[in-house]
């Protein structure tokens, strides 16, 4: 403690200097938050939710559709507890830009399979009780100011109905919540019931089929075993099965979009080096102009370990003020950036990215300070004092 | 005296007043940079000529050399400021010649004489369905060019999605498999086959992309792939210079029978001239036996790439105004740090009496000059990096498109224009300072 005045001293000797040093690791700090968040949300988070949970889906594309046959020969299954199905709809609300998830859902066991999508018992109960019925979640009725009662219309891109139309309507019975705010991505979607779907649409677009079943096991530790089981059940049929684990079958499709963690990877890299540089530059300046300062300090007593840890102490100030400081300013801005993005970029940064952010702040603080520091520690009080 | 003196111009006005006219004189100065660049061209000649032919730019061109000379002896400063607008620019170029080359790659995959049609409401091949009556009543529509045999050149498509491993990761993406029609060859003229063979129809083969074939881990000649359990052998491999070079391509009926589909996703048709399309659009959607759109394909195409590139573009441009915004930091605390290192030589000038004006000029031009070397830098490393850099990602048919980054001459330009934006605002404030040093002061610190 009794350093500190010493340590705010030495930062105010320039005020310009450290407020330009702050500031360009804010900036740096403030993209890496952002563009963190953006790789965060692409590698699907790691959570315990959902650990015990399957996708069951064909093997031979992401178009073919499975019997809906496949219900009861997964169900018996052993190891799987619970089984529950959905096809993708792909319906449009007004128009492209407002893209969101939609799709038909077994009300009743999808509810029971998804605990982490939140519905109140009355809404819940509507649900099952309305073929027509709805449900999206909080986020997304907030975007387009939805209310229980409301009638939904989608254009339908993949799936006309049997009058050859495109228009599908539902009736909003219910808006459900997220148990984790870690999962709010979820509450940008749309889900309606299988029944209404699947008797609504063109005969000629595979009634009786549907996109994927989802699968709840027993053990989580049995998951590659209950799935190679299932997929065997299929093999050589007209439609045979993949099955994964949720995590993969959404890490999948990340991939399938491009290597964003190598994008992010590549840009901070470029970024930090030119930060080291620069705070590097700085620090080692603010050092040789206090030579003399520093032999002083020397000469009244303070050991070469204190000079060592006051000059580090200074780089870290500046690298934890700034780079706290940015990081702030992504956390803060992330909701502006969703708003602008009319809720297609909704990332926000989680506790990994801070974390990771505090590591680098440390190490960075780490390499500026120490060659500085070592000089310090290194300077011969006569020389120094004598202004060689 | 033609020049004013501004150091007691300015000494004479407050402290806010003066800072906010710089910030104006800043701005001024970058919207004018970043808007109209060329209409800057006239006063930087008029600039030139006056530096060469006045005693006054002589004298800022004597005083501007000397700070370039001197620059060995402050090489780790200067370098933090190249590196970091290098940086600035390098990243700049590279996420726009990504959207560039997405873009470039979809839109050359339309044009004018040819148009799509597809099921009223869908917004991409693979949501699409036509069946077979449709399919005949499209290609027999008016408008449509037809070849030698007086056959319509209108090719009936069917659209897949099969699962193939990623060269690059080894796990399975989404490959588009296109079932084309005989006149496929007659309609899309850019198509070659430049190894192997054309497929044969009703036989199990397929040609791949050349885009695809370096993507996709079995995807060449010779080679068995399997689409929904059956054997298809790879006979040959073309190049469109477009988006088809992702797809996999083998004939209609084959693929769907694969698919065990019996209808058709698309009809695209060559059209006699660009003009018919309209007639041709008008005889469809009122045809009351058929609902379906009907568009050129450079409209379709052009759809396609809007989403991902303005994405790209959006994000990039915030990447690189947070990057600038940092480099101007590191610009500014390195010119301050040299005015303020070269202090005596300046109030020595300001004594010998040279005016203010050239003091400011030349410390601009300096470090001015050190942001082009940095963009420059910045811009020949992502010219050399990044050009032709071939990537793929999911496109709006739910499959890979395959595309390459494609750095223009423009992309460089804009990023030297960032490079000296940058520069000029982290030489501006650094330069007034070093103009309004008192030079007492300065000449008795020493």
């Amino acid at each position: 403690m009794k350093y500190l005045p010493l340590l705010v001293a030495a930062l105010l000797r320039r005020k310009a200097r450290t407020l330009l040093t702050m500031l360009s690791v804010t900036a740096a700090f403030a993209l890496f938050g952002m563009l963190d968040a953006v790789r965060v949300a692409f590698e699907a988070p790691e959570s315990l939710i959902g650990i015990d949970r399957l996708i069951v889906a064909s093997r031979f594309s992401i178009i073919q559709p499975l019997p809906l046959g496949y219900l009861s020969r997964i169900q018996s299954v052993a190891g799987v507890k619970a089984i529950t199905y959905a096809n993708w709809f792909g319906g449009v609300y007004q128009d492209p830009k407002n893209f969101f998830p939609n799709f038909a859902v077994d009300a009743d066991t999808y509810l029971a399979m998804y605990p982490e999508l939140v519905l109140p018992p009355a809404e819940r109960k509507a649900f099952l009780d309305t073929r027509t019925g709805a449900i999206v979640g909080q986020a997304l009725a907030e975007q387009f100011g939805w209310k229980v009662g409301d009638k939904i219309p989608l254009q339908a891109t993949i799936f006309p109905r049997k009058d050859g139309s495109n228009a599908w309507t539902f009736d909003l019975v219910g808006i459900y919540g997220v148990s984790d705010p870690a999962l709010r991505g979820l509450e940008r979607q749309m889900l309606f019931r299988w029944d209404y779907f699947d008797e609504g649409r063109d005969p000629r677009y595979r009634p009786g089929t549907v996109g994927w079943y989802a699968v709840r096991i027993d053990d989580p530790t049995h998951a590659s075993r209950v799935a190679g089981a299932i997929d065997r059940q299929f093999a050589n049929s007209a439609d045979e099965t993949k099955t994964q684990s949720e995590r993969d079958f959404q890490r999948s499709f990340a991939k399938q979009v491009g290597d964003i963690g190598l994008i992010v990877t590549g840009i901070m890299g470029a970024v930090f080096f030119t930060l080291l540089l620069m705070t590097g530059n700085a620090m080692s300046q603010s050092i040789r102009e206090r030579i003399p300062e520093l032999a002083v300090l020397k000469t009244i007593g303070f050991s070469d370990l204190a000079v060592v840890g006051l000059v580090l102490a200074e780089s870290g100030a500046l690298l934890v003020l700034g780079g706290v400081a940015g990081m702030a300013l992504a956390w803060s801005t992330l909701p502006a950036v969703r708003d602008l993005s009319a809720g297609q970029l909704d990332v926000t940064m989680q506790p990994q990215s801070w974390e990771l952010g505090l590591c680098l702040i440390f190490l960075i603080a780490l390499a500026v300070g120490l060659p500085p520091a070592l000089k310090a520690k290194r300077i011969s009080i006569v020389d120094a004092l004598a202004g060689h | 005296m033609p020049w004013p003196d501004t150091e007691a111009l300015v000494g004479g006005l407050r402290k806010p007043l003066r800072a906010s006219g710089l910030a104006l004189a800043v701005s001024v100065g970058l919207w004018a940079w970043f808007t109209a660049p060329l209409m800057l061209l006239a006063p930087v000649a008029l600039f030139a000529v006056w530096l060469i032919a006045s005693t006054q730019g002589r004298q800022v061109l004597a005083i501007a050399w000397m700070g370039i000379v001197t620059i060995p002896q402050r090489l780790g400063a200067t370098s933090v400021v190249l590196v970091g607008i290098a940086g600035v620019v390098g990243v700049f170029v590279a996420l726009q010649a990504m959207a560039e080359g997405f873009e470039a790659t979809l839109r050359s995959a339309g044009d004018d004489d040819t148009a799509i049609v597809l099921r009223a409401g869908a917004d991409a091949e693979l949501s699409s369905g036509l069946d077979r009556a449709a399919v005949t009543l499209i290609a027999q529509a008016p408008g449509i060019l037809r070849d030698d045999r007086d056959v319509p050149i209108a090719s009936a498509e069917v659209v897949v999605v099969a699962n193939l491993p990623k060269r690059s990761t080894g796990t399975d993406a989404n490959v588009e498999v296109r079932g084309v029609g005989r006149e496929v060859w007659l309609l899309r003229r850019g198509v070659h086959i430049i190894q192997g063979r054309r497929f044969k129809p009703g036989l199990r083969e397929l040609i791949v992309g050349r885009g695809a074939q370096a993507q996709f881990r079995g995807a060449t000649p010779g080679s068995v792939i399997r689409l929904n359990n059956q054997d298809w052998r790879v006979v040959g491999v073309f190049s469109s210079g477009d988006a088809h070079e992702s797809e996999l391509w083998g004939d209609a009926e084959s693929v769907g029978a694969a698919y065990r589909r019996n209808g058709f996703q698309s009809v695209t048709a060559r059209l006699v001239q660009p003009q018919v399309i309209e007639r041709l659009a008008a005889a469809l959607t009122h045809d009351p036996r058929l609902r379906v759109d009907v568009q050129t394909t450079r409209a379709y195409y052009g759809k396609q790439s809007q989403r991902l590139t303005q994405v790209i573009r959006g994000v990039g441009t915030v990447v690189v105004v947070i990057m600038a915004l940092g480099a101007v930091f590191g610009a500014l605390n390195t010119t301050y740090a040299a005015v303020a290192g070269r202090s005596l030589e300046i109030a020595t000038l300001r004594a010998l009496g040279f005016t203010a004006v050239p003091v400011v000029l030349a410390v601009m031009l300096e470090t001015m000059a050190l942001a082009l070397a940095g963009g420059l830098l910045g811009a020949g490393v992502a010219w050399a990096a990044f050009n032709g850099y071939q990537v793929s990602t999911l496109g709006s048919n739910f499959s890979q498109v395959v595309f390459q980054f494609d750095v223009t001459p423009a992309l460089l330009l804009q990023g030297v224009q960032w490079a000296v934006g940058i520069g000029f605002v982290g030489g501006f404030f650094p330069a007034v300072r070093a103009a309004s040093l008192p030079v007492i002061h300065a000449l008795r610190a020493q």
